[in-house]
């Protein structure tokens, strides 16, 4: 598998929230608006590149049955390296994701591709694949976000649309910015993946 | 101690707030765990065991070691090494002294260390403030601990029972395994936002 292959199986054929199911917590959480959508996947991006990098220098020397606990301490520190950053320079954007920074510590892409790819690969893979799977994830929490704010405000990352067409007195739907329009959203995109998948392999079957 | 405090923190975090369909914590075991009844209840109860324990001792390091010595910054870090520790204690006290708890938890424990819930309620009962701007005293923390991991296994139980008898529908194909999972998530969500007018202040 060259680079580029390594990096673009994140976006689509392996996407770590669409196909994969990891890292849903912040998926549903946050994806109110497209703004918050990308501010999250871009910090876990950074996590994701930073922690695969170290641990993919550091192989040699982790002790394979006290792995987990130290692949934790490196992504939590770089958690908190983001944390601050974003305090200090986009403190709104730091407000409204609250909690869910913190929490990309337990997210479980990171850890995954820390157990899964990072500790047998070399360096530069492990940046391109965590470089993949961090725009992958971001892929899908712009296309969930997206879903949510156009029909919960009426508006695609914070332009309201009826309006700049001329249309007055359109009313988004609140309850798809609520909790329930995002167990919703993420159900009917995965039901239209899996439709997709079958109709497909209807396809290829049929020839 | 104020007792209407206790009872705003356990209807808050049960119905109001709901850790998973409230506030979107722990969705993973949420998903994962959701598909017998039974193995649901056995992962409620021990997130509701780790969930208590884990508010006290995050609680503690918090007012004792981290204010103190101005390490605020080092909260994240902090807490999920605290959380980690302590459910590979949990697990190795419970294997010598309590085989039969052992093997009906056991095989969730493991699992716990990355539930957002758990490291959600520890930041959530340093972050949360009542209206004076007073925190979260010890007790409270250790109740919003014990009261979000009963929400959180209600949430699970409803959805295992749910699922089960989902086994036995008809679906559309497209709509089999995940999609309907989350649809019926929305469903229960849908229901628990009836409890959002509640107010007891």
């Amino acid at each position: 598998m060259n680079s580029m292959q390594n990096l673009t199986k994140g976006f689509f054929k392996e996407n770590p929230t669409l196909v994969l199911a990891l890292g849903l917590c912040p998926s549903l959480a946050v994806t109110t608006s497209i703004a918050n959508g990308i501010g999250m996947g871009l910090a876990a991006t950074a996590v994701l590149i930073g922690s695969s990098v170290l641990i993919s220098m550091l192989k040699k020397y982790i002790p394979g049955s006290a792995r987990i606990p130290i692949f934790i301490v490196f992504i939590a520190t770089f958690v908190t390296m983001i944390d601050l950053t974003l305090q200090a320079f986009i403190p709104a954007l730091s407000k409204s994701l609250g909690l869910f920074i913190p929490l990309i510590v337990v997210n479980c892409i990171i850890l995954g591709r820390a157990e899964a790819y990072a500790f047998k690969n070399s360096v530069w893979n492990s940046a391109v694949d965590a470089l993949g799977m961090g725009i992958g994830f971001t892929i899908a929490l712009v296309l969930i976000s997206t879903v949510r704010e156009f029909a919960g405000t009426g508006s695609i990352y914070g332009y309201p649309v009826f309006q700049l067409m001329g249309i007055d007195g359109f009313k988004g739907s609140i309850m798809m910015i609520l909790p329930p329009g995002g167990f919703l959203t993420m159900g009917l995109i995965l039901g239209f993946l899996q439709w997709n998948k079958l109709r497909k392999k209807a396809k290829a079957g049929g020839k | 101690m104020d007792f209407s405090h206790l009872m705003v923190i356990a209807v808050s975090s049960i119905f109001i707030n709901n850790f998973v369909l409230g506030r979107f914590l722990g969705i993973c075991p949420f998903i994962g765990v959701s598909k017998k009844l039974e193995s649901a209840v056995g992962m409620g109860m021990a997130v509701i065991f780790v969930m208590t324990l884990a508010s006290i001792a995050t609680y503690l390091v918090q007012i004792y070691i981290l204010i103190p010595y101005d390490l605020q910054y080092l909260q994240t870090i902090s807490f999920i090494l605290v959380i980690a520790s302590l459910v590979q204690f949990i697990e190795m006290f419970m294997k010598k002294n309590m085989p039969a708890l052992y093997s009906a938890l056991g095989i969730f424990l493991p699992l716990i260390t990355t539930n957002c819930a758990v490291l959600g309620v520890a930041i959530l009962n340093i972050d949360s403030v009542w209206a004076e701007g007073t925190h979260y005293n010890f007790i409270e923390s250790a109740w919003n601990g014990f009261t979000g991991g009963v929400g959180f296994t209600l949430a699970l139980v409803l959805m295992a029972g749910i699922r089960e008898k989902l086994e036995l529908a008809d679906l559309p194909e497209s709509f089999k395994g995940l999609p309907i999972a989350f649809i019926t998530s929305a469903l229960i969500a849908m229901a628990f936002l009836g409890f959002s007018g509640m107010s007891i202040m």
